[in-house]
């Protein structure tokens, strides 16, 4: 299958520093690619180099086999992009806004209407069009950004944090649309939420100090062996004597009298939690962590820090 | 670029700004043609006994016109100054750099909107001397020469006006700039002590400008305008490339 996204050993330099460090990724049709990082790690400027919004030092991108330094135009006639901050004009009405952007992305007048509509519905602004960008709420401005990057029906769509300023039943509601999107269109988001990115990405990219340190896809959603718990305890132990417990591997991190350890594969939690009751530790909590994705992510982005 | 250029027109006819500045223009304009009229009709009996006495246009129309350049350099930076470096500012760069849309076709369509409300001004200005054709007669020929000049101005300060809007995202610098930049060519030739063809009087903006108010319309000067715009136009579009390469 061909890839809409082809970008090969992309690096970007700002002076001396290093934003972006030979990135190599690929986006298939159908898929959800999630890139995550800490702040800093290089995920929007690898999407503006992606949207041909910035130029790369160095490094080839092609979008469906144009390629976005030869033929700009005609690659970026098939994307769509949301930049980190929503592009847009305050004093225009949302309508207007739409039918501009569809203008610039080469919309034909004939079906600017049918485009607009569609957009409008699939991003829930049917009741906004006539009311200035300017006063609608952070929420709703994120809307407006989202609908003019799929005004044009492209075959890539570029989200840079898509779901940042929503509140819950927007962010269900947008999540449920990239996913839509997803079946239609190539999409590649950012984001440093990591339920976000369990539960509409079906590929995860980790990117750190602008290198792609880890890449896999995620399954639907079933959770992975279990091996760290938070633990409770009254009578806290030494760090020493937990870490000494049979099965125990590692201590990742500490509140107060609540620790966060992880376990050898085999141990089952009534064996951790009976052995903790045996010693007299007066155990009070037993949590498994849900996020085997986040176990990943700190592993990787903070693990000399953790270990 | 037609997108382009009709939302900028849209914006910029649908703020107060531009308005306010039309209206502030054509306010002290009018102030100043009474004036001079005033003083034209007191001095006009003397003059009429004199052989190839100076008439209405060169004692009313022309000084008009001087003062109008001189106000609309003054007003048109205002207009220009957010065309760039309010969407670097807002981040709706992003927009039109990720568009099918060249650094050129951007630039190009900002310039005709900008165009099409100096070509509102120009209107309004050149309605004030035409209205005395009511009462009297005027020399068209030297009034023609005279609104060339004004709007090869107009063009040339628009063309500055949004390069330099092009160079920073706070548009209140933009502003100052394009001033400091339209001021300094204007006066460059104050310096110069050589004849018509020393190089600060080919620079300069007000020489060539008061050349064209005699009535005088030489290639040499309508060179100069359509120069100094391709210059600034094509400034503008290096820079939004850069735009790309260096933020």
């Amino acid at each position: 299958m061909k890839p809409l996204i082809r970008a090969i050993g992309l690096s970007r330099y700002f002076g001396n520093t290093c934003a972006l460090n030979n990135l190599t990724l690929e986006l298939y049709p159908g898929e959800v690619l999630g890139l995550l990082g800490p702040n800093g790690a290089g995920k929007s400027t690898t999407l503006r180099i992606l949207s041909g919004s910035l130029a790369a030092t160095s490094g080839q991108v092609d979008i469906d086999g144009t390629n976005l330094q030869e033929h700009p135009n005609e690659a970026k006639r098939k994307l769509g992009y949301l930049p980190d901050t929503p592009p847009l004009y305050p004093e225009l009405k949302v309508d207007e806004y739409l039918r501009f952007c569809a203008a610039l992305r080469s919309v034909p007048s004939t079906s600017l209407v049918d485009a607009i509509a569609r957009a409008k519905l699939r991003t829930g602004l049917m009741e906004q069009g006539t009311r200035l960008i300017g006063q609608l709420s952070k929420g709703y401005q994120q809307r407006v950004g989202i609908a003019q990057a799929i005004i044009h029906d492209p075959r890539v769509v570029i989200l840079d944090e898509p779901t940042s300023g929503l509140d819950p039943n927007q962010l269900i509601e947008i999540r449920r649309l990239i996913r839509e999107l997803g079946h239609l269109h190539g999409v590649i988001l950012s984001s440093h939420i990591l339920p976000e990115i369990q539960s509409v990405c079906s590929r995860v990219m980790i990117l750190h100090d602008g290198r792609p340190v880890y890449s896999d896809t995620l399954g639907s959603g079933e959770p992975a062996t279990q091996t760290w718990f938070w633990v409770g305890f009254g009578n806290p132990p030494t760090l020493e004597a937990l870490a000494a417990l049979p099965g125990v591997s590692k201590i990742i991190d500490q509140q107060g009298n609540r620790f966060c350890v992880e376990t050898d594969d085999a141990l089952e939690p009534e064996e951790l939690s009976k052995q903790i009751v045996a010693r007299g530790w007066g155990l009070r909590e037993l949590t498994p962590v849900q996020q085997s994705l986040e176990q990943i992510f700190t592993r990787l982005t903070c693990g000399e820090a953790a270990s | 670029m037609g997108a382009i250029f009709i939302k900028e027109l849209r914006c910029m006819l649908l703020s107060p700004l531009a308005w306010s500045l039309l209206a502030v223009l054509q306010l002290l304009l009018a102030w100043l043609f009474l004036v001079q009229l005033e003083q034209y009709l007191e001095i006009q009996p003397r003059i009429a006994v004199l052989e190839n006495a100076p008439g209405v246009t060169q004692l009313v129309v022309i000084p008009l016109l001087d003062s109008a350049a001189v106000i609309a350099m003054l007003l048109i930076p205002l207009l220009s100054m957010g065309l760039l470096s309010r969407e670097y500012q807002s981040g709706t760069i992003h927009l039109l750099l990720s568009a099918p849309v060249g650094a050129g076709q951007i630039i190009l369509a900002k310039y005709l909107a900008l165009l099409i409300v100096a070509a509102i001004m120009l209107i309004l200005i050149a309605a004030m001397p035409l209205s005395l054709l009511l009462g009297t007669g005027l020399d068209l020929g030297t009034l023609l020469a005279g609104l060339l000049a004004l709007a090869l101005s107009l063009a040339a300060f628009a063309a500055l006006g949004l390069c330099i809007s092009g160079l920073t995202p706070q548009p209140a610098v933009a502003a100052i700039i394009s001033y400091g930049a339209l001021l300094l060519l204007w006066l460059i030739n104050l310096a110069g002590s050589g004849g018509e063809n020393s190089l600060l009087e080919m620079l300069s903006l007000s020489h060539h400008f008061r050349r064209m108010l005699t009535g005088l319309v030489t290639s040499e000067d309508i060179a100069y305008f359509v120069l100094l715009v391709l210059v600034c136009l094509s400034l503008a579009i290096h820079r939004l490339d850069g735009v790309r390469r260096w933020s």
